[in-house]
């Protein structure tokens, strides 16, 4: 993060495990390669520019100029998944709605990462007793940082952001599960939900089937003991 | 419309009689305590809707809904809320159906503002309308099973059919309702599902009847029609809305407004609610304007409870009618400048418009942030005044003088506001904005929605009134103190995009007109109480129906409600229904973009001022 001044403050890329002479502190940055590529990612995050509902709201008033999200280097919403590192779920997840959002998600490129802003896209909010709401984007999709809120202030959406910075700069290129962006061949996409008699998750067909043979030998029971 | 003559105002109950000698016993007053209207033979009711609108001047069909009265003479009744464009009550107009062959004729061909909402009404009660050329589900897709409003269909986290839940109140227990779902989910199947039936047919759907063939000629070429889907995903939608559009080269032929992405059962949550934890709900339904939400609400359960005379209960008092005008006068204000900076936005003109209007916006959100606790879920208003006075002082983190001060009197922050600040970037917004050459070329024209159509559409507040019609519910049937306060209705002349720009432009200045006029009236009353009583229970003993609309800053907000008499029932609505201007307005949507280009439709879409948590509730 830069400070007021107008040059970046290099104690903040400095491994502080590594001493430095006092006339070289803030000129010289000695550090690692994964603590550099960290910091380059977390300080040019580029969030999807993706709204659902009242969120939304609070989402384009963060980066407004009073909250100002381009102090975050973030100011650069893009509208295509295929440029976005991150997307914030910012609202209701509804039945209906989350077939798209998985397939935005699976068409993000690696290193990627979901936000869930508010009470909705955490856990289903005020909503979550409703027949078309999906109680929680996790359901679907793997999230980073929730954010709490009905809707969260834009303050509350800055803490989180820079909690998902935090969690960038603590990924290691040293362990491979911590970046499995790197591992070999490419990453698993998660199954489209289907929209049938109710939404089906693609993950949960072996319960559904155990599901329908109880109920099937629950009726020839029935009959039978008709 | 205004050009033609006064009619003199009819009563409810004249109409009533007037209907009953023409029509005999085709029609009968609806007898039922606190109900009102008629209810009409459904053989009869296209013939009595259409004497209504050629005969009687109710041309403006307000809502249509459905109601299931399972329990109560188990049968469905669509409900028509009917109004004179040159003002006046309603005529309350009813039919009824049997609950197992529901079918009532469709009213589309003389109001064709019942298409949505017909089409709702199919889609959640599963009511039958033959005529209506398009019924297919609106909000829900296709396949899914049931139909959810009615009252015996439950949801797969139902617990109880009435709020408070037994095991919550008063001991406190809390039930996880995934527990006990074997999916650990919000999932439900119909019982004797296979797993044959899993397959995705609800896209399907939106591409069939469109005609795709190939007879688009030019010269030797035969070329094929083509088809853009724009959204749910896309910048410019406003939301999660989506459009299936027809192309010839680039121009519109045919348009679908497909919705439902946030439908989130407010309605279905609402009838389980206890009256008033509904509104905190009805903050969320047009998210920016929570305010004047919150006031719909309001006077249609205190509507209510005055026919049922609730003991404790007295009508508002003078400081918290003002406080109220004063809220939703600000977010009339706060409303407009967002939807002309987004409006700006959809033009190409990326985002500083819309930074100019959001640093007023939130100023004014500082100040319901210190009155209602909450920048936009406000849940400010309760039946029978405000949820608190306005406070001493405002300790936010105002940036009204400068990033210093940080703590005003309130009443000094509001006089700067009303008198200085809001006026001023007026101004300023209109020397930019208004004779800007884009603007002009971009607005002009596009979009045209003729008067008549609108008024046959049920379009409302600024769609409605920049087609030359000037019906603003704060005049045509007034409420709360608007008879007392002196401001224009504004109307435009061509009814294109640059009307609605307009229109909206000049709205703002009307309320601060009125905000002038409220503010010397809130220091003459100040230490008023903001309550007329003591403590009430909002138990509607005998039930009853009650219709409370405002003038929002989309358009009429209306909220439907209806109770039922005995002790099990009047706790809670039994039927909660919003007529929701964002969504009623679409129905023009495609009658306004045919023949314009594709990037017309985004600017005409942005010009109707949508918003979704309204559109699909």
């Amino acid at each position: 993060m830069t400070t007021g001044k107008d040059h970046i403050d290099l104690r903040e890329l400095h491994n502080s495990e590594i001493p430095l002479p006092d006339g070289l502190q803030n000129n010289v940055a000695l550090t690692t390669l994964s603590q550099l590529y960290n910091w380059g990612r977390a300080r040019s995050t580029w969030p999807l520019l993706f709204g659902l509902a009242c969120c939304a709201i609070e989402m384009i008033a963060t980066a407004a100029a009073r909250y100002d999200l381009s102090r975050f280097g973030m100011e650069v919403m893009r509208a295509s998944p295929r440029q976005a590192d991150l997307l914030i779920v910012s609202g209701t997840v509804t039945k209906k709605m989350v077939v798209p959002i998985v397939r935005i998600f699976n068409q993000m490129p690696e290193p990627r990462y979901a936000l869930a802003m508010g009470a909705c896209a955490s856990g289903g909010g005020p909503f979550k007793e409703g027949y078309n709401v999906v109680s929680g984007i996790d359901k679907f999709i793997p999230v980073d940082v929730y954010v709490p809120g009905c809707p969260p202030t834009p303050q509350a959406l800055l803490y989180g952001l820079i909690t998902l910075h935090r969690k960038m700069e603590s990924s290691s290129l040293n362990n491979i599960n911590s970046v499995p962006w790197y591992g070999r061949g490419p990453s698993d996409e998660i199954p489209l939900p289907i929209l049938g008699p109710d939404i089906i998750d693609p993950r949960q067909t072996e319960i559904l089937r155990k599901e329908i043979e109880s109920f099937n030998a629950s009726m020839q029971e029935m009959q039978a003991e008709a | 419309m205004s050009d033609q003559a006064p009619e003199i105002a009819v009563s409810q109950e004249q109409m009533v009689r007037t209907l009953q000698e023409r029509f005999g016993n085709v029609v009968k007053p609806d007898d039922r305590g606190n109900f009102e209207g008629v209810i009409v033979d459904r053989d009869k009711l296209v013939d009595v809707a259409t004497a209504l609108r050629d005969d009687y001047g109710y041309d403006y069909l307000s809502s249509a809904t459905a109601v299931d009265y399972l329990g109560f003479g188990d049968h469905f009744e669509m409900v028509y809320h009917c109004y004179k464009t040159t003002g006046g009550p309603a005529l309350v107009v009813k039919a009824q159906t049997p609950r197992d062959v529901a079918t009532i004729p469709s009213l589309i061909n003389v109001w064709s503002g019942a298409d949505f909402q017909e089409r709702e009404a199919y889609d959640l009660m599963g009511i039958h309308f033959p005529g209506h050329p398009n019924l297919k589900r609106i909000l829900m897709w296709e396949g899914f099973d049931g139909h959810p409003m009615r009252k015996d269909w439950h949801e797969a986290y139902f617990e109880e059919e009435h709020k408070p839940f037994d095991n919550r109140h008063p001991d406190g227990w809390v039930k996880r309702s995934e527990e006990y779902n074997p999916f650990g989910r919000n999932v439900k199947y119909p019982q004797g599902m296979t797993l044959a039936d899993v397959h995705d047919i609800s896209e399907i759907d939106h591409y069939e009847g469109l005609n795709l063939g190939v007879d688009i000629e030019y010269g030797a070429i035969d070329t094929d029609r083509l088809i853009v889907n724009m959204g749910p995903h896309h910048p410019s939608t406003h939301g999660v809305f989506r459009m299936v559009v027809t192309l010839d080269g680039e121009t519109v032929e045919t348009l679908e407004p497909v919705m439902g992405y946030l439908h989130r059962n407010h309605e279905k949550i609402g009838e389980r609610n206890a009256w008033i934890m509904n509104m905190p709900f009805t903050d969320r339904l047009d998210y920016i304007s929570s305010m004047s939400n919150n006031h719909g609400y309001a006077l249609a359960v205190e509507h209510l409870m005055e026919k049922n005379a609730i003991r404790g209960y007295s009508a508002p008092t003078e400081r918290a009618e003002l406080i109220r005008i004063l809220m939703v006068e600000m977010t009339r204000f706060v409303n407009h400048i967002w939807s002309i900076g987004f409006l700006l936005n959809d033009l190409g003109a990326f985002f500083t418009p819309a930074l100019y209007a959001i640093e007023e916006r939130e100023i004014i959100l500082d100040f319901f942030e210190a009155a209602s606790g909450s920048r936009m879920m406000c849940n400010y208003m309760r039946f029978g005044g405000v949820y608190k006075d306005i406070p001493e002082r405002i300790r936010a983190q105002a940036v009204l003088e400068n990033d210093i001060i940080r703590d005003f009197d309130t009443m000094q922050y509001l006089r700067t506001l009303i008198y200085e600040r809001l006026p001023r970037f007026i101004e300023e917004y209109d020397r930019l904005l208004t004779r800007n050459e884009l603007v002009l070329t971009r607005c002009q024209g596009v979009g045209i929605l003729p008067g008549d159509m609108a008024i046959a559409m049920s379009a409302a507040g600024p769609v409605l009134r920049a087609s030359g019609v000037p019906y603003d519910v704060r005049r045509a049937d007034p409420y709360s103190i608007y008879p007392e306060l002196e401001f224009d209705v504004i109307t435009g002349t061509n009814g294109d995009v640059y009307d609605r720009f307009l229109v909206r432009m000049g709205e703002m200045r009307e309320s601060i007109r009125i905000l002038q006029q409220v503010f010397p009236r809130l220091e003459e009353t100040k230490g008023q109480p903001v309550f007329g009583m003591d403590s009430y229970v909002p138990r509607m003993g005998n039930g009853g129906e009650s219709y409370g609309r405002v003038e929002n800053p989309k358009g009429e907000l209306g909220y439907y409600v209806v109770s039922m008499p005995g002790k099990d029932y009047d706790q809670n609505p039994w039927r909660y229904h919003v007529r929701a201007p964002s969504f009623i307005n679409l129905t023009g949507l495609e009658e306004m973009c045919k023949g314009h280009k594709v990037a017309d439709i985004v600017v005409i879409l942005g010009s109707i001022d949508i918003v979704l948590g309204e559109t699909d509730r």
